[in-house]
């Protein structure tokens, strides 16, 4: 299956991902070629086949709901790009 | 011992040379600093060096030595891929988006590696996001092949295949998603070793695909990926997919023993795609273990065809779920001078990945859409089983199923660079036993024109034991694995 430019602009938005102009031909390209790579699935019968998560059909354990981590908030935050006052720091949402 | 020899010793040798007190901690840390510094201009295989750290902790090594009280690892110096979370330590993952990431705390597997006397020496160059199987993809430039410097080292665990290959490191570590343990080493020449999904604890592990991803040990033999395997697996309370199940001391298990093993051939690798040179070199290899007991079988994993789109719909799926946490707010790169959140979001995110990363993150977007999950993600993990079910009929026949680590040997810069199928089918032997969950290994197999060949070992699930016996017993009757690049003509 092919995609359109605008298919791959709309999935972009999705994806939180600014493609140029200039760049957009190549992408879309590239994006049909994988695409015409998985089509191949079409051609198996999967009916009735439960989809397989996890290779090993392992159910995921739960633990308690208790707090196990030590504080390091002042470790975390200075991995952030711009912070103030102990916040993340973004442009202005709200007027 | 001579410097050189030194630098290709395997870690059971250095080991007894540090009990021994032969050398120190603190000499073998020094002479593998000093190859890296000699070497990595030419090779780029090493991102991040620790110097003061490693050389610290080798005396602490040395001291536990002096003292008596040695763990499996004291004193031995390793890489991490620049993968692994190292508390204080810059980790990038390859990517322009972690350029400048401190990590707060370690992956279990460096916790662990730690915890076993193991003096880290820095980190490697890998594909960004373990996205790439010739590490041409790296924010941080391509890693050169030691074998060839015009050759790709194989990805994405390349810098730490060529770093092990030229002497500097006797350990390093690799993640492995869909071959990128297997793989480089098949292209470096080294042993590698992918774990069972759930052996290894994917703490600390920058997330590509959480249902694929698994963390292992290469080396220069199998018995030392026996010991490095034995320290970095078990259960995690911090990874709720780790398996609950007990860890063997593979080292102490080895087995030369592989009278009667039921060695299973898949008709479906083995056909006219398979180059013949490859073909030879993996027949030789296959006619040792034969030799010394084991028993070929023809066996058919009727499906394995579809392994590679089965792949490239659930291992992009899943890496747009986990990268969609950079987002320039809360750590990684952040665009310069933003108009507004969404603006942030989408300049911070195409200025910090790279071409691959933003084509996978496409994709997997798409599959996940509405009106697009059930026609291909759904569908790809209905295809998944059915590849696991191949691995398990083929399993009631035999014990361990061999096949190549890798299509060819290491390819030029730029030769696949520019079509990513291409680049994809690097890996046709090597994604179907991500999907399936299986340990898989890579073993030498001798020189086609000089480059480095692998054998691809596959055992059942959890049963990693068996795969190493029969790479041990290999490396005990053949010489592959002693194979060296020339180490005093990289930097010339």
């Amino acid at each position: 299956m092919s995609v359109t430019p605008q298919d791959v602009e709309k999935v972009a938005l999705l994806a939180s991902l600014a493609i140029s102009e200039s760049d957009l031909p190549e992408v879309t390209e590239r994006f049909s070629r994988v695409l015409n790579l998985v089509d191949e699935l079409n051609t198996i019968d999967t009916e009735s086949v439960t989809p397989m998560s996890n290779p090993h059909d392992m159910e995921q354990r739960l633990r308690p709901d208790i707090v196990t981590c030590e504080d390091n908030r002042e470790a975390l935050m200075a991995s952030a790009p711009a912070q103030e006052q102990g916040y993340f720091l973004v442009p202005k949402v709200i007027d | 011992m001579a410097e050189n020899a030194l630098l290709t010793a395997p870690v059971s040798k250095l080991k007894q040379l540090l009990l021994d007190r032969t050398v120190s901690s603190e000499e073998l840390t020094e002479a593998y600093l000093a190859q890296i510094a000699a070497e990595n201009a030419s090779l780029n295989a090493v991102v991040t060096v620790c110097a003061e750290e490693a050389l610290a902790s080798a005396r602490n090594a040395d001291a536990q030595i002096a003292r008596g009280t040695t763990r499996s690892l004291t004193g031995i110096p390793l890489l991490h891929k620049d993968i692994f979370c190292t508390e204080g330590v810059r980790t990038t993952c390859g990517s322009r988006m972690l350029e400048s990431f401190v990590p707060a705390y370690d992956a279990t597997v460096v916790t662990k590696m730690k915890a076993e006397g193991a003096v880290m020496l820095g980190k490697c160059n890998m594909d960004e996001f373990a996205m790439g199987s010739s590490n041409e993809t790296s924010f941080f430039g391509p890693v050169r092949n030691p074998w060839d410097l015009s050759c790709v080292p194989g990805g994405s665990s390349g810098g730490s295949a060529a770093a092990l290959a030229s002497g500097m490191a006797p350990l390093v570590t690799g993640t492995d998603t869909g071959g990128s343990i297997r793989q480089p080493a098949s292209l470096c020449g080294v042993t590698g070793l992918k774990p069972t999904y759930g052996r290894v604890s994917r703490l600390g592990i920058i997330a590509f695909a959480s249902s694929l991803d698994q963390a292992g040990p290469m080396a220069r033999t199998a018995e030392d990926c026996a010991l490095a395997l034995t320290a970095m697996s078990g259960i995690d309370p911090g990874d709720s997919t780790s398996a609950d199940i007990p860890v063997p001391d593979f080292h102490s298990a080895l087995s030369t023993d592989v009278n009667g093993l039921r060695i299973g051939l898949p008709r479906e690798y083995f056909n006219d795609d398979l180059d013949s040179r490859v073909r030879e070199n993996v027949m030789a290899a296959l006619a040792e273990l034969e030799r010394a007991g084991a028993i070929l079988h023809d066996v058919d994993l009727p499906h394995s065809h579809f392994a590679i789109a089965t792949y490239y719909v659930i291992a992009p799926a899943e890496a747009s779920a986990n990268l969609a946490r950079y987002d320039g707010v809360r750590f990684g790169y952040r665009c310069d001078a933003p108009a507004d959140l969404e603006d942030l979001y989408q300049r911070s995110r195409s200025e910090g990945f790279g071409e691959e990363v933003q084509r996978r993150i496409l994709v997997g977007t798409y599959a996940l859409s509405a009106g697009f999950y059930d026609a291909y993600f759904n569908k790809a993990q209905q295809v998944r089983r059915i590849i696991t079910e191949d691995f398990q009929r083929a399993f009631e026949q035999v014990d361990v199923i061999a096949c190549p680590a890798a299509p060819g040997v290491a390819f030029p810069f730029g030769s696949k660079q520019q079509d990513p199928i291409a680049m994809y089918m690097e890996d046709i032997y090597t994604l179907a036993v991500n999907l399936a969950g299986l340990p898989g290994l890579s073993t030498p197999a001798g020189l086609i024109d000089g480059m480095p060949v692998g054998l691809q070992l596959i055992g059942k699930p959890f049963d990693e034991q068996t795969i190493l016996n029969a790479a041990f017993r290999l490396q005990n009757d053949t010489d592959w694995h002693l194979a060296c690049p020339d180490l005093a003509s990289l930097s010339s």
